[in-house]
C-alpha cells in the first residue's frame, strides 16, 4: 500500500512536471482599476502557443538585417521593455536611432503607437522597428522566407495557427499575443487604489500623490500616467526633431510628442523622447526651471512647475510606486 | 410529454416564418456567376512599357516609368431599379509588372444586368487602421507605410530629365486617408442599358478598362517634374489624387 501511494504521487508529481510551466494558461487580464482595452484579442484569438510563437520571434535577432539585434535587444524586460541607459534605440551596424525606446506595456490600451503616433495599430506597430534602417533594417518579406526555411517555425506556426503556412499577417498576429498580454498594474500605488490588504502610501508618497494630482494629472492622466496627448514640454526653443508634425503635416504639431507613461519610471532611464535625462531629478528640475518657450509650448507649462525642493522629493517617493515589480520579473515574459 | 402553451406559442411564428422564406425564395433569385475586370494600362493611348518607352506629361515634359502599382477596392454593382450590390472583401492590387495581376475575377456575385460600377481608388478608411492584413493588403506588397500607419493607394516610380532629384527619379506614393491630406477616392461610371454587365450563370462577363498612368499629372492641375517629382502622402499627394480621380479609369467596353 505504501509503495502504491508512492508510486501514485511519483506518477503525478511526473506528469505535473511535464506540463507546467507550458500549461499555465496564458491570460490577458484586466486590471479592475483599469477601463477597457481598446484591444481585445477579437481577430486574434489568444492562446498558449500563439504567445510563445510571438514571444520567440520577439527575442530571435536573426529577424534583423544583420542578425544582431531583436525586438528584445531594445525592449529590456528588466527596464519595463525599454532600453536601459540607451538614450536613442541603438540598431543593426551601430546605427543609433533618432529617438528613445518607448516601454511595452498596456499596449492593449493604447490607440496609436511611437513618440509620434504615426502607427494606429498594436499588431502593425512591429513593421515599423522591423524596416527603420537604425532599428532592425530589415522588411517583412525577408522575414517570411527566413522563418519558412528555419526550424522549428513552421511547427510552431502549425501549433499556433494550425497551418504550417506563414506570412507576414501571422507573424504580425503571433507577436501581438506577446505585446498586448504585456500588462502592468501590480504596482504599489495599485495596491493602494484597489484597497488591498495592507496596502498604503507613506506619508511622503501620499504627499507626493497629492502633490502629483494637483500638478501633473492634467497630462499624466491615470490609471496609465498618460492621456495619450502630443503636446510639447519646453525642451528647446527649437526642437530638433519634429516629432508629430511629421505625421499630420500640421505646423501646430511641430515639436510634440506623445505625454509617455510614468508607470516603471525607476526603470525607464534615459527621459523624455532623445533620452537627454538621466534622473528624475533633471527631469523635475526641467519643469521647476527649464522650460523653453517653444512654438507649441503647452498653455499649461508656460510657468513652468514651480516645485520645491522638498515637494520634488515626495513626487519621487510617489513616482517609484508606480514600479510594478512583479511585472519586471515575471518569467512569463523572459527570453527562455 | 405535456408542451407548455408558450412554448408552442414561441414555435408557431418561427415555422410561419421558415415556410414563408421557402415559398418566396425562386431558385434563380439565390443563384450566383463570376465575373472578371480587367485593367489595360496605358499612357494617353499607348500601351504602357515599364522601364524602356518615354512618354510626355501634359506640360511636354519627358518620363518612363519603373513601377506602376494601384488598389481598386469596395467595388459596388447597381441595377436600373437602384438596388446595389457591394461585393465582400473585395481588395486588388494592380501592378503592371505582373501581368497576372490585371486582370480580376469577381466570384459569387447575384445574378442580374448591372448598368452602374463604382469602386474605391485605394483602400477605405478603417483598413488602413486594422490589425495585420493578408493578400492584397498583406504589407508584403510593398504599399503600407510602415511608420505612419496606411496604403499606399497609387505608386508610381519613374525618371523624367526635368526632376531635380538625384537620378533623375520621380516618387509619387499617393495615400493617407485624414484630413486635410485624405486621398481616398471613389470611381463610379454608368454602364450603358443597351449592353449592361450581364452576370449569369451560363455566361461570365469582362469588363475592359483602360488605366491612363498620365491621368496623375494632368486634369485638376497640369505637373511640371522641375517642381513636383516626390510625395509620399500630403498636399502634394491629393494635387495626385484629385488629377487622377476622374482621369484614370475610362470603362472600354464589356464582353458579355
Amino acid at each position: 500500500m505504501l509503495l502504491l501511494s508512492i508510486a501514485l504521487m511519483y506518477a503525478c508529481s511526473k506528469s505535473e512536471d511535464e506540463v507546467t510551466p507550458e500549461e499555465e494558461k496564458i491570460a490577458f487580464s484586466v486590471p479592475s482599476n483599469f477601463p477597457a482595452p481598446a484591444y481585445n484579442f477579437e481577430d486574434n484569438k489568444l492562446s498558449n502557443a500563439g504567445f510563445a510563437l510571438g514571444k520567440k520571434l520577439f527575442y530571435d535577432a536573426r529577424l534583423s538585417a544583420d542578425k544582431s539585434v531583436s525586438c528584445g535587444s531594445c525592449h529590456q524586460q528588466f527596464a519595463a521593455f525599454t532600453q536601459l541607459d540607451h538614450k536613442v534605440s541603438h540598431g543593426v551596424n551601430n546605427c543609433q536611432g533618432k529617438r528613445n525606446t518607448p516601454p511595452l506595456f498596456n499596449l492593449a490600451w493604447q490607440k496609436a503607437f511611437f513618440w509620434d503616433g504615426g502607427v494606429k495599430n498594436i499588431e502593425t506597430s512591429p513593421l515599423n522597428a522591423i524596416t527603420d534602417a537604425c532599428e532592425m533594417g530589415t522588411d517583412i518579406q525577408t522575414i517570411v522566407a527566413l522563418l519558412k526555411n528555419t526550424a522549428p517555425y513552421p511547427d510552431l506556426f502549425k501549433q499556433a495557427f494550425g497551418s504550417t503556412e506563414i506570412n507576414s499577417q501571422l507573424i504580425l498576429k503571433s507577436i501581438a499575443q506577446f505585446t498586448a498580454v504585456l500588462v502592468s498594474g501590480n504596482s504599489k500605488y495599485d495596491q493602494v487604489i484597489r484597497k488591498e490588504a495592507g496596502a498604503s502610501f507613506t506619508a511622503s508618497e501620499l504627499a507626493g500623490y497629492n502633490l502629483f494630482k494637483e500638478k501633473c494629472t492634467s497630462c499624466h492622466a491615470e490609471p496609465f500616467f498618460t492621456d495619450f496627448s502630443y503636446r510639447s514640454n519646453g525642451l528647446d526653443l527649437m526642437s530638433a526633431d519634429e516629432g508629430r508634425s511629421h505625421i499630420t503635416g500640421l505646423a501646430s504639431d511641430f515639436g510634440k510628442f506623445r505625454v509617455p507613461t510614468l508607470r516603471n519610471i525607476e526603470y525607464t532611464s534615459p527621459y523624455m523622447h532623445d533620452g537627454r535625462f538621466y534622473s528624475l531629478d533633471e527631469v523635475l528640475e526641467h519643469y521647476n526651471s527649464g522650460v523653453n518657450a517653444s512654438t507649441n509650448l503647452d498653455t499649461q507649462l508656460k510657468n513652468g512647475i514651480p516645485l520645491s525642493t522638498t515637494e520634488k522629493e515626495q513626487i519621487k517617493a510617489f513616482l517609484k510606486t508606480l514600479t510594478d515589480n512583479e511585472f519586471i520579473k515575471n518569467k512569463l515574459f523572459a527570453e527562455s | 410529454m405535456k408542451l407548455s402553451p408558450y412554448f408552442l406559442a414561441l414555435l408557431c411564428p418561427i415555422i410561419l416564418l421558415s415556410s414563408c422564406k421557402k415559398d418566396s425564395n425562386e431558385v434563380t433569385a439565390d443563384a450566383k456567376s463570376t465575373f472578371s475586370i480587367e485593367f489595360e494600362n496605358q499612357v494617353n493611348g499607348s500601351p504602357l512599357v515599364l522601364n524602356t518607352t518615354t512618354y510626355q506629361n501634359a506640360k511636354g515634359e519627358d518620363f518612363k516609368i519603373n513601377v506602376f502599382k494601384y488598389y481598386v477596392s469596395n467595388i459596388k454593382l447597381s441595377k436600373a431599379d437602384g438596388t446595389t450590390y457591394l461585393i465582400p472583401e473585395s481588395y486588388f492590387l494592380i501592378d503592371a509588372s505582373k501581368a497576372e495581376s490585371t486582370n480580376i475575377t469577381l466570384k459569387d456575385v447575384p445574378v442580374g444586368d448591372y448598368t452602374k460600377i463604382e469602386y474605391t481608388i485605394g483602400v477605405d478608411y478603417a483598413r488602413n487602421f486594422a490589425g495585420a492584413q493578408t493578400g492584397a493588403l498583406d504589407p508584403i506588397n510593398g504599399m503600407f507605410w510602415t511608420w505612419n500607419s496606411g496604403y499606399i493607394f497609387v505608386k508610381l516610380e519613374g525618371t523624367s530629365p526635368q526632376s531635380p532629384a538625384t537620378g533623375n527619379t520621380l516618387t509619387f506614393h499617393i495615400g493617407g486617408v485624414t484630413d486635410p491630406n485624405n486621398t481616398i477616392k471613389t470611381f463610379a461610371t454608368e454602364i450603358n442599358a443597351a449592353n449592361p454587365l450581364r452576370v449569369r450563370t451560363d455566361g461570365k462577363p469582362n469588363m475592359h478598362f483602360i488605366v491612363n498612368a498620365a491621368a496623375l499629372f494632368t486634369g485638376k492641375t497640369d505637373i511640371s517634374f522641375s517642381t513636383l517629382y516626390f510625395t509620399m502622402g500630403g498636399a502634394n499627394s491629393v494635387i495626385v489624387a484629385n488629377n487622377y480621380a476622374n482621369g484614370l479609369f475610362r470603362l472600354d467596353h464589356i464582353h458579355n
